[in-house]
């Protein structure tokens, strides 16, 4: 198990959400809602500390990995984050996720926030200060309208250009 | 070490222009945005207020108006906690972006140590959260204050 008290963050994103917690957990748990929401990805949670973590390319194969680090139904989860590229867990650490889930009056606050046990540089930051606002924000529109925005992502080219500098293997 | 701002990113289902509409509208803004009614007449160097009940909360000045791109203003809320304080830039850039508008707010220009960025932190948020969900589904949110934690924020 990992020591979160090492870890400080890095990315902090909140929104509003005119849900209920209970739904928000849900569409940030389960495959058949990140599908809608994530670029077709399918998210898998094993709802326990020690649990897994898995986002699975629409193919089938693991985009994503880790361990369920914090648990709380429908508040609070916590979770590794690693993408499945060669070193990258090796050469920049464990990447720790929380979604904070809470009612602010007829709405829902979601506060998420991704931390590192290191500095990590801005150029490899930038991958998820694009991503989490286009992802965060197309899960508001599936929850608020029953649909998700159309959002095609170009790659993130700084991260990865800095990634490949590091010697990461990227796709 | 960053320095002091605060950038936040949204994708909306809208368009350009009434994206730049909810932006700058007072009625409009009144809807989503609180209870807070804009007052400008968006010219080069013109006073900017934000008002609520009829009173002046906050004020800065015009500095860009480029509709529908960029729109940038700056302000300082009026109380007493906040005296001193030089009125930072908030900068938003709508980038068309498929069928949605990609909306950027840039809000820099902060005092060291400054109390506003806090609170605007805080803020920033909820409003532009109530304004994608206005211009998605004709509902605001109702968000109250006291829930967004700004006043804990800034202590």
């Amino acid at each position: 198990m990992i020591d979160i008290g090492s870890f400080k963050p890095a990315i902090v994103y909140t929104i509003y959400i005119a849900s209920t917690p209970e739904k928000v957990w849900q569409a940030l748990t389960t495959a058949e809602f990140s599908r809608q929401y994530f670029s077709g990805l399918a998210i898998e949670l094993e709802q326990k500390v020690g649990g897994a973590f898995v986002v699975r390319l629409p193919d089938g194969r693991v985009h994503i990995s880790g361990e369920v680090i914090e648990c709380d139904p429908p508040r609070r989860l916590t979770i590794t984050w690693n993408v499945n590229w060669p070193d990258l867990v090796e050469k920049l650490g464990p990447t720790l996720v929380t979604y904070d889930i809470e009612r602010a009056g007829d709405a829902v606050r979601l506060m998420l926030t991704q931390a590192h046990d290191r500095t990590i540089d801005d150029d490899i930051l930038s991958g998820g200060r694009a991503g989490w606002p286009a992802i965060l924000s197309s899960l508001k529109s599936l929850l608020e309208t029953g649909n998700a925005l159309a959002i095609k992502m170009e790659p993130p080219q700084r991260m990865l250009a800095a990634l490949k500098r590091l010697g990461i293997g990227t796709p | 070490m960053r320095k002091p701002e605060f950038v936040y990113v949204t994708y909306i289902e809208t368009t350009p222009e009434k994206l730049w509409h909810a932006l700058t509208d007072g009625d409009f803004t009144e809807r989503y945005w609180f209870g807070v009614r804009l007052k400008s007449d968006w010219k080069v160097g013109s006073r900017f207020s934000m008002m609520r009940d009829g009173a002046e909360n906050d004020a800065g000045e015009v500095i860009e108006v480029d509709p529908p791109r960029r729109l940038s203003y700056t302000f300082v809320n009026l109380s007493e906690k906040y005296r001193g304080e030089r009125p930072a830039r908030a900068t938003f850039v709508l980038e068309p972006y498929g069928s949605l508008v990609k909306l950027t707010l840039t809000h820099e220009g902060f005092d060291e140590g400054s109390k506003m960025l806090p609170a605007i932190s805080k803020g920033w948020p909820a409003i532009l959260s109530s304004l994608k969900s206005i211009l998605e589904t004709g509902r605001p949110l109702e968000v109250p204050y006291a829930a967004m934690k700004m006043e804990d924020a800034s202590q």
